[in-house]
């Protein structure tokens, strides 16, 4: 299934790296990145295919939610489906 | 990928424009669940509900996780009670509203609709010992709501259903009095009712209606209005083309959950239905949208016009992004769940008046609306008589539901919390409707009727 993650919050070092890893530990692969930092403003939106990730989908959610949180950012995954269904005729 | 921009315009309309799906709804046929004895009645009723909808909660929440987007109510309604109890001997019906709050409860759904009947015409013996149960129905149970279709196009209006839902109103609030009239927040007297609605209070489920079915509110006032703050002071026909493409945004996501919670729950999918649907919350109102195209408060000279685009807007926007769009679709005017209605109310700006012309243009009626206690059961019916021959000439769903609270005056607010919200008490008219309401008998079908 491919999915959307994305990351936003205050700028530090390590934000790419850290969610990063905690994706390819649990079998995600990353297609698609990208990133900006405005004023200090972070934003990375990720496309992964959860086509190897042993978690079930909420458990992913979970995890990446906690890690946002233990990082003061909001991370968050949805399935890709509701912006293509929003935004692509 | 699709572009960083629209996907951050997603998340911004869910975090910060209460972008929602107002309701996921099973509709479920009552049919075969009749039987002479009331109490084995329940019983079926209570089994087959908890039956079908077993997992609509779960699936509900499930689906909230997996695309982000919350789901706010999960929702049932049911074939009109009065059709299914017809078969029992017996004449008070509140055995079968406590088996439907029950399975309500069981099921983790926080609103049971179909304690209804549809007299447009006239009353079978069971509509009319429906209908007088629903006073005790509503004050002893929790989520259950009712319907009574009192009119439509076809058949004209059934003035004696009008006069007794009048009286039925004034019960209801009597014996909800300790919650402020609550009973009657959960009580709807319609004319022309749509049969897959997923609304509530007035959600049934039809008798056209398949075994089971999914029906699917959007929302999004909120995001109509930020998209309007990007175009002030330009034409209508920017206005309109920006709400056309909002609402075309939203339908497509109810589509999308609408076929998801089809697909996983095994059960057809019905319509989406495309409601601009006001909570009590900031930035989630339907008259502040009014406001964004230029008017001082909702209610003023202009309103009826805003509306009128609004709700158009709204379904042109919608009815491409849909396969099947049915249930009410358009924009709702409740005073009490709406904070910008609230305000104008208190302001003195929004009449009972001007709420009744809205509704000649909008997809619904006059919708919790607190009126003083001591109003006349006459009056009350009076003001059904007006809804029911809007809807009836207009060919389009017209509801009552107002709330006469007990031992409330002019300036006094009632609280019903959540999404039913608060409602400052609004003033009648104070001459009488009696005689006009003690004639009974039809109003008959208007000429647009026959257009066979």
């Amino acid at each position: 299934m491919k999915a959307i993650v994305s990351v936003v919050g205050k700028d530090r070092k390590g934000i790419i790296a850290e969610v990063c890893s905690l994706l390819a530990e649990n079998g995600v692969n990353i297609l698609d990145i990208s990133q900006t930092v405005m004023q200090d403003f972070f934003t990375m939106i990720m496309l992964i295919d959860t086509e190897g990730c042993e978690l079930p989908f909420a458990e992913l959610g979970d995890r990446l939610t906690a890690k946002g949180e233990d990082m003061a950012l909001k991370i968050r995954i949805q399935r890709e489906d509701i912006f293509n269904a929003m935004h692509r005729v | 990928m699709i572009n960083r921009s629209d996907i951050l315009s997603t998340i911004d309309m869910i975090d910060n424009q209460h972008l929602d799906i107002r309701t996921v709804t099973m509709g479920i046929s009552l049919a075969d669940c009749a039987d002479p004895d009331i109490h084995r009645c329940a019983e079926k009723i209570y089994d087959k509900i908890t039956k079908k909808a077993e997992n609509l909660v779960k699936t509900g929440c499930e689906i909230e996780r997996e695309f982000g987007i919350p789901i706010v109510n999960k929702r049932i309604s049911v074939t009109p009670v009065s059709l299914v109890a017809a078969a029992c001997e017996s004449e008070d019906y509140t055995p079968l509203a406590k088996a439907l709050d029950r399975a309500a409860k069981t099921c983790g759904v926080n609103f049971i609709g179909g304690f209804s009947a549809l007299v447009q015409k006239g009353f079978t013996e069971s509509d009319r010992r429906l209908i007088a149960s629903i006073p005790a129905a509503l004050a002893e149970t929790d989520f259950l709501c009712a319907s009574v279709n009192v009119a439509s196009t076809r058949a004209g209006i059934h003035m004696d259903a009008v006069r007794l839902m009048g009286d039925i109103i004034k019960q209801t609030a009597e014996l909800t009095k300790d919650s402020g009239g609550m009973g009657c927040a959960k009580l709807v007297v319609f004319a022309n009712a749509v049969e897959d609605n997923p609304f509530m209070a007035g959600a049934f489920h039809g008798v056209g209606e398949p075994e089971c079915v999914i029906n699917v509110g959007v929302s999004g006032p909120g995001v109509v209005c930020h998209a309007l703050q990007s175009c002030k002071g330009k034409p209508f026909d920017v206005v309109a083309e920006t709400v056309k493409k909002t609402a075309f945004k939203i339908t497509r996501m109810g589509q999308l959950v609408a076929q998801e919670a089809s697909k996983r729950l095994n059960v057809p999918f019905g319509i989406v239905d495309l409601s601009l649907a006001p909570t009590p919350a900031v930035g989630d109102s339907v008259a502040r949208i009014l406001e964004e195209m230029g008017l001082e408060v909702c209610g003023t000279h202009g309103t009826t016009a805003a509306l009128a685009l609004l709700n158009d807007a709204v379904k042109k926007g919608g009815v491409m992004a849909s396969n099947h769009v049915g249930g009410l679709s358009g924009a709702f005017i409740p005073v009490s769940e709406d904070e910008g209605m609230i305000a104008a109310a208190k302001s003195g700006a929004l009449h009972l008046d001007k709420l009744e012309a809205m509704t000649c243009v909008c997809s619904v009626g006059l919708d919790m609306i607190a009126i003083p206690g001591d109003t006349p059961a006459s009056t009350i019916a009076a003001i059904i008589a007006d809804e029911a021959a809007i809807g009836v000439t207009n060919n389009k769903t017209t509801a009552v539901r107002v709330i006469p609270a007990p031992g409330k005056q002019l300036g006094d607010e009632i609280e019903f919390g959540g999404l039913l919200g608060s409602a400052p008490v609004m003033p009648v008219h104070p001459f009488s409707s009696e005689a006009f309401i003690a004639r009974g008998g039809r109003i008959p079908a208007p000429l647009n009727s026959l257009k066979n």
